[in-house]
């Protein structure tokens, strides 16, 4: 955090040479790695034929990580200020609860689905 | 970073935290202190698109779980043979791999712009249009196969119909999108060769002029197609 906060005023001082996000190719050599490394790892998940919940579990991890590594670093939402990151990233949270709406409405179909039709279509 | 230049050019140092989301706000002025319009109105498509595909995925999860029939195995329908073996979902790995480092080329670009190396900006953003392009070539690959295989928006060989509606639907639209962002690349790759950001010429469709920044809000658009795929791996693909 207080490298963070040494990086925003070392970026304030240079804004005038600079105008915009300037950071260490390093950082950006270290994230394409981790999302290697990720990528791989939740194939992996399908290749050793892992099932279940904690099928579930590690491909939301893996993804979850991955998806805030591209947003922080690449696309520089770590560095920007909070009005932008909150105007950004919390209307999206809206779409779980349309998820947990169609979830409803998917289990109330299938139980109509099976209760009128049987098993089959 | 906590400050900003002012309106007469003296620092304006602005709260951080929640404090300064209010005081961003409500300041009367604009409120994004730290990004341009240009960055801010990308955010705002970007947001409108996460909730397209949102909807997309949403109807994906619905399709499935209400279907009595046997949902397609994702990982056998996406197997290649090879090496007298199936190995499943690899052409989607070497997809997932491709646009990944189609990011962190696009990543490296922004950097190099705003050290003003115009050379090597264009060049890195080429390698992008490229893998990109890439990527492309092999949905459409996958798309023949599965369409030489029997997959039609109404039915396929191995289980649920909506299988081949969703897939189309998702996988086309993501694919549109890559390719109006090799299209958006070559255009900026093109400006930014020419030097266009250093001798401040006039847009051609615009008349305003153009600063480097432009790349870096090309790169919110093509990070975002990267983002999308993660989504679409993890869902369609993995689950």
């Amino acid at each position: 955090m207080s490298e963070t906060t040494a990086h925003a005023q070392s970026q304030t001082v240079h804004a005038q040479a600079h105008t915009g996000q300037q950071h260490p190719i390093r950082l950006y050599l270290l994230v394409w790695g981790l999302l290697f490394v990720l990528s791989a790892a939740s194939y992996m998940v399908d290749y050793l034929g892992v099932q279940s919940y904690l099928r579930w579990t590690l491909i939301l991890l893996f993804m979850m990580l991955k998806a805030g590594l591209i947003v922080a670093v690449f696309m520089h939402m770590a560095w920007e200020r909070l009005a932008l990151v909150y105007a950004i990233l919390l209307p999206p949270l809206l779409v779980l609860v349309f998820v947990a709406l169609m979830v409803s409405e998917a289990d109330y179909t299938i139980f109509t689905r099976l209760a009128f039709f049987g098993a089959g279509p | 970073m906590a400050q900003t230049i002012g309106i007469h050019g003296e620092p304006d140092v602005r709260p951080a935290g929640l404090r300064g989301v209010a005081a961003d706000f409500s300041s009367d002025q604009r409120a994004f202190k730290t990004a341009s319009w240009g960055k801010a109105m990308m955010w705002i498509f970007l947001l409108s698109d996460t909730f397209v595909f949102g909807c997309f995925l949403i109807a994906y999860m619905t399709a499935r779980m209400s279907t009595p029939v046997p949902w397609p195995n994702p990982s056998e329908v996406f197997a290649l043979h090879i090496g007298g073996q199936d190995v499943p979902l690899i052409l989607i790995a070497i997809m997932t791999f491709v646009l990944i480092s189609s990011s962190g080329t696009m990543a490296m670009a922004v950097n190099f712009g705003y050290r003003r190396d115009r050379r090597t900006t264009a060049i890195l953003m080429l390698l992008t249009a490229v893998l990109g392009a890439c990527f492309v070539g092999m949905q459409a690959f996958e798309w023949t196969k599965l369409i030489t295989e029997g997959v039609r928006p109404w039915e396929n060989p191995w289980g649920a119909a909506q299988f081949g509606s969703t897939f189309f639907m998702i996988t086309g639209f993501h694919g549109t999108h890559v390719t109006i962002g090799v299209i958006f690349l070559l255009i900026v790759a093109r400006k930014v060769w020419r030097g266009d950001f250093d001798q401040e010429r006039r847009g051609f469709f615009t008349s305003r002029k153009g600063r480097y920044e432009a790349v870096e809000i090309m790169g919110l658009y093509w990070h975002f197609v990267d983002l999308v795929w993660v989504f679409i791996f993890a869902f369609f693909y993995l689950w």
